[in-house]
């Protein structure tokens, strides 16, 4: 295959990167400055860590990312299982009843707007509490609730995508050899798939991290997560500890998944 | 005590009506919705058999061979395997093992734990385990490469490995599915020997799906011909090339002139064919079953046509003139298309026994003939 | 195979708690009255007498947003700005995939990561650093007064301009992954077949590579549209207080009116909108895996 690309798509990719990356640049070199004004640079005292000591030492952030943190485990590991069954079914059992609907089901929360979700999720929790009493009070509980709703459609379609390339002669053979379905799925099928099943789990854990909208409907007093605390520091203008909090993000996330790919990388291709 | 393909192809169980088959396919059908894969089969197949289903792409062979390992459920039909219903067993409950077309080994686990890998699920003690499975890689010739992952070996040494895995368990039965496809040409003849050798070791029986006419007449004790899911012929491998049922085994197997014709005398010993195609007549030393003024067609083979520059004495029968059109030298033999005047073209294929033979050319008026037991007749 | 519904089962019955029921909810209430309480409804169901029951369905919710303007406006600008973010998406988000495509197999996978990479980090916080790009004293305006380009602070925060921005640079590797996944499963010999039968690369380009990965368009388009039309938290950054968007509006009605029936109203307005779209959507997913299989 000849992989020259003409002048125009070179210039393209070159300023559609340029794009992506120099906000995010932006925001790690002024999380170096001194100014409280963040976005004028004080020549006389920067470079400096100040801001990252003071981050570091917020009580209010430092509560909210480990609520964050929570939530956002046990809904990664919360929507891997879910995810995981519903994208396996999917890809494997070509009929069955309901199936149009879980399909539905799983591909709807992809694209729709987060204050419908947010807001219908609310509602279903006050309802249930005045019916049944549970869940009583919004909280944790209910957020993580809300994120594994719809984090779970998004492993449905990393797994589902995984499966359709995975070889269904390989679970044929192991049924062939004596194991029954259930033990083929988990000596056979999952450790073959676990990249993608992996990738799930960071996915869910990224997205509910990050999430805004609906952690705001059904989060409670007490329960801010980390970008609602963002939020409305952010909604007051700008600040030179949300500055650090983005750096050290993008240093975590770059480290992860550099670490991952290349892991991925090294592994030897599995079918 | 085994039974090699070679002790059951001189015993010829199928032609003694008291032997049990092995494999019992009574009235199998397969229907996918409108389509039916698989049209009411039946099938007997003898313990120590090497049977192949040779058949062309969608003819219905590999479903076939998966209802028998489990992996479909018929339509309607049952399957018996040495004397027990096995239609609604599931595969990981069948003495039935097979070997897969892509050979699926597990990616993620090295050679011998994919040979264990079955030994396991039947709870087999550990040390017996790696005795069966030494033994086996050993007679694979894979014991080198015990410890090695499936990414790690050619083609023809994951097929080893595929091969021995299904067979460490010592199934009644050995599925196997286009196992020569994915080997180049001398890798493929070299296998196709292995095979039978190993067969003839272990005593196992095989049935095996290709569409390589080749690998099945040279693997097999016995072929059984499939077209549109029906098995239209089943018999050894010089009953299927030498006398085959229909127009479409004659084809199908081997190359083939078909010459149309009308019978002009029928007699229990003997029949005259008159071919308007071929511009004369053909005089078959058997009888044969067909209606009065039926249409029949007389197939000759290739092989079997005697091809000479100057006329050869005797009746007019199997007799034509022609031109030769075309020559194909391909070493150990050429193809000649040699063009009668009725307009049809008859191949006929000889041997290079001599480099100083006279060499027939292009455009050379020949003679062609052949024996009066050369043709076999069909009528449809 | 009973073991088949109960793998199905689970996440089936979740969904249909956790998302199903709750539209219907969402429903229920869009045709409830306000009521100074907690929950801030009157329930629909109500007993009168003995043995009646009488539902009161309030279209006064729908009728109020279908009356003021300012409901209609929101929806109508949320579609163009949607549509247009879309259009601009794709101008960006078009050139960058093919270039993708068509890298060297080691360059491919870093590229990838270098379109992945923003997309893992918050956000927010990326929106937020345009706010710091834009502001009247920000990176932008700081560099062109010193460059002595511009005399004054340029306008750009709480402008449309700034909310576009905001939307593509948020939603633009959205639109290059399902159209790389759709580009990297092209047959690129094809273009060799048409470059040799005379076609020029720019006609092939259009006659060829267009046409073939039309699903992956759409696929991409969807998922920048269908969320943007409701979004919320960059008209608020960005935008200003006069970025008119659904989804803000919505977030306004529950929270600083608390008035639940009228954003279920909102809510169910907007779905309704949006399906479509959605169905649009899967269709396009289903032809796709179909192709491929």
């Amino acid at each position: 295959m000849n992989y020259r690309s003409s002048f125009f798509v070179v210039t393209c990719l070159a300023f559609g990167f340029a794009f992506l990356y120099i906000p995010i640049l932006s925001m790690i070199v002024f999380s170096f400055n001194a100014s409280k004004l963040v976005t004028v640079w004080d020549g006389a005292n920067s470079p400096t860590l100040k801001w990252y000591y003071a981050l570091l030492h917020n009580e209010e952030i430092l509560d909210a990312a480990w609520i964050s943190l929570r939530v956002a485990v046990i809904n990664a590991t919360g929507s891997v299982i879910l995810g995981t069954l519903a994208g396996f079914g999917l890809a494997r059992f070509s009929q069955f009843r309901g199936r149009f609907t879980l399909n539905a089901m799983t591909t709807a929360p992809l694209v729709m707007p987060e204050v419908i979700t947010g807001l219908s999720l609310l509602l279903l929790f006050v309802a249930m509490e005045q019916l049944i009493g549970w869940p009583a009070g919004r909280g944790i509980t209910t957020m993580t609730i809300a994120h594994m709703t719809f984090s779970m459609a998004y492993v449905t379609v990393v797994v589902n995508s995984r499966m359709a390339s995975f070889d269904i002669a390989l679970e044929e053979a192991a049924m062939d050899l004596g194991a029954r379905p259930l033990k083929v799925f988990f000596v056979i099928t999952l450790p073959i798939i676990f990249p993608a099943v992996l990738s799930g789990w960071l996915l869910a854990f990224t997205l509910s991290w990050d999430d805004l909208v609906i952690s705001s409907f059904t989060s409670g007093p007490g329960s801010s997560t980390l970008p609602m605390v963002v939020f409305s520091k952010v909604r007051l203008g700008v600040s030179p500890e949300i500055n650090v909090l983005a750096t050290l993000t993008l240093g975590v996330v770059t480290a992860i998944i550099v670490c991952v790919s290349v892991w991925m990388a090294r592994r030897p291709k599995l079918d | 005590m085994t039974t090699s393909a070679g002790s059951v192809v001189k015993a010829q169980p199928w032609n003694d009506p008291s032997a049990r088959p092995y494999v019992q396919i009574e009235r199998i059908s397969k229907a996918f919705g409108d389509f039916k894969a698989v049209d009411d089969v039946s099938l007997k197949i003898y313990k120590g058999e090497i049977f192949c289903l040779l058949g062309a792409s969608g003819c219905g062979k590999t479903t076939l061979l998966r209802m028998l390992g489990g992996f479909e459920t018929p339509t309607s039909g049952r399957i018996f395997i040495d004397g027990e219903d096995m239609t609604d067993v599931p595969p990981y409950e069948r003495p039935v093992n097979m070997m897969f077309q892509s050979y699926a080994l597990f990616p993620h686990m090295d050679v011998e734990h994919n040979v264990a890998f079955g030994l396991k699920q039947d709870r087999i003690a550990r040390a017996e385990i790696q005795e069966r499975v030494a033994t086996m890689l050993d007679l694979v010739k894979m014991t080198d490469f015990a410890k090695r992952k499936p990414h790690q070996l050619s083609g023809g040494q994951r097929q080893r490995v595929a091969l021995a895995r299904s067979l460490v368990k010592r199934p009644k039965l050995l599925l196997l599915d286009e196992p020569l496809g994915a080997l180049d040409k001398k890798l493929r003849e070299h296998t196709q020997f292995e095979l039978i050798s190993l067969q003839d070791k272990l005593g196992v029986t095989f049935i095996v799906v290709t569409h390589d006419q080749e690998e099945a007449m040279t693997l097999a004790s016995r072929i059984g011909v499939m077209n549109h899911g029906e098995i239209v012929q089943a018999g050894t491998p010089s009953e299927i090339y030498e006398f085959p049922g229909s127009k479409f085994v004659a084809d199908f197997v081997g190359s083939v002139n078909m010459f149309e014709g009308k019978l002009i005398e029928d007699e229990p010993e003997y029949v005259r064919i008159h071919s308007a195609e071929m511009g004369g007549t053909i005089y078959v030393s058997h009888g044969i079953s067909a209606p009065p003024e039926a249409t029949v067609w007389a197939a000759v083979r290739p092989e079997k046509i005697f091809m000479s520059t100057t006329a050869p004495e005797g009746s007019t029968d199997n007799l034509v003139r022609g031109a030769v059109q075309d020559i194909a030298y391909l070493g150990d033999l050429s193809i000649y298309l040699v063009k009668l005047p009725t307009g049809k073209i008859v191949r006929v294929t000889q041997p290079n026994t001599s480099r100083h033979a006279e060499a027939i050319s292009w455009e050379q008026q020949v003679y062609l003939s052949w024996d009066a037991t050369s043709p076999v007749v069909v009528t449809r | 195979m009973t073991g088949r519904g109960l793998v199905v089962a689970l996440p089936y019955l979740w969904l249909l708690m956790f998302f199903v029921v709750p539209f219907v909810i969402v429903l229920k209430i869009s045709f409830s009255d306000v009521d100074l309480a907690i929950p801030p409804y009157k329930p629909l169901l109500e007993w009168v007498g003995k043995n009646s029951l009488a539902i009161k369905l309030n279209f006064n919710n729908y009728a109020f947003l279908f009356t003021d303007s300012l409901y209609l406006r929101a929806f109508w600008n949320s579609i163009r700005v949607a549509f247009i973010s879309t259009l601009l998406c794709l101008a960006i988000g078009y050139p960058m995939a093919y270039g993708i495509a068509r890298a060297r197999p080691a360059l491919r996978n870093v590229l990838l990561l270098l379109v992945i990479l923003p997309f893992w980090t918050s956000l927010l916080l990326r929106v937020y650093a345009w706010i710091g790009l834009f502001k009247a004293n920000g990176v932008i305006n700081n560099i062109l007064l010193s460059l002595g380009l511009i005399h004054e602070p340029l306008t750009m925060l709480f402008t449309p301009f700034a909310m576009y921005v905001g939307i593509v640079y948020s939603y633009l590797p959205f639109l290059i992954l399902p159209l790389y996944a759709n580009l990297e499963k092209m047959d690129w010999q094809l273009l060799e077949a048409a470059e040799d039968l005379g076609c020029r690369p720019w006609q092939a380009f259009y006659k060829i590579t267009l046409p073939l990965s039309r699903n992956g368009i759409l696929a991409g388009c969807m998922l920048v549209f269908i969320p943007t039309v409701g979004e919320f938290v960059i008209p608020v950054l960005l935008g200003g207080p006069n970025a008119l968007m659904i989804g803000r509006v919505l977030w306004d009605e529950f929270f600083s009116n608390r008035a639940w029936p009228v954003a279920s109203a909102v809510a169910i307005l907007l779905l309704i909108l949006l399906v479509p779209f959605m169905m649009w959507y899967q269709n396009v997913q289903a032809r796709e895996s179909a192709g491929a299989r």
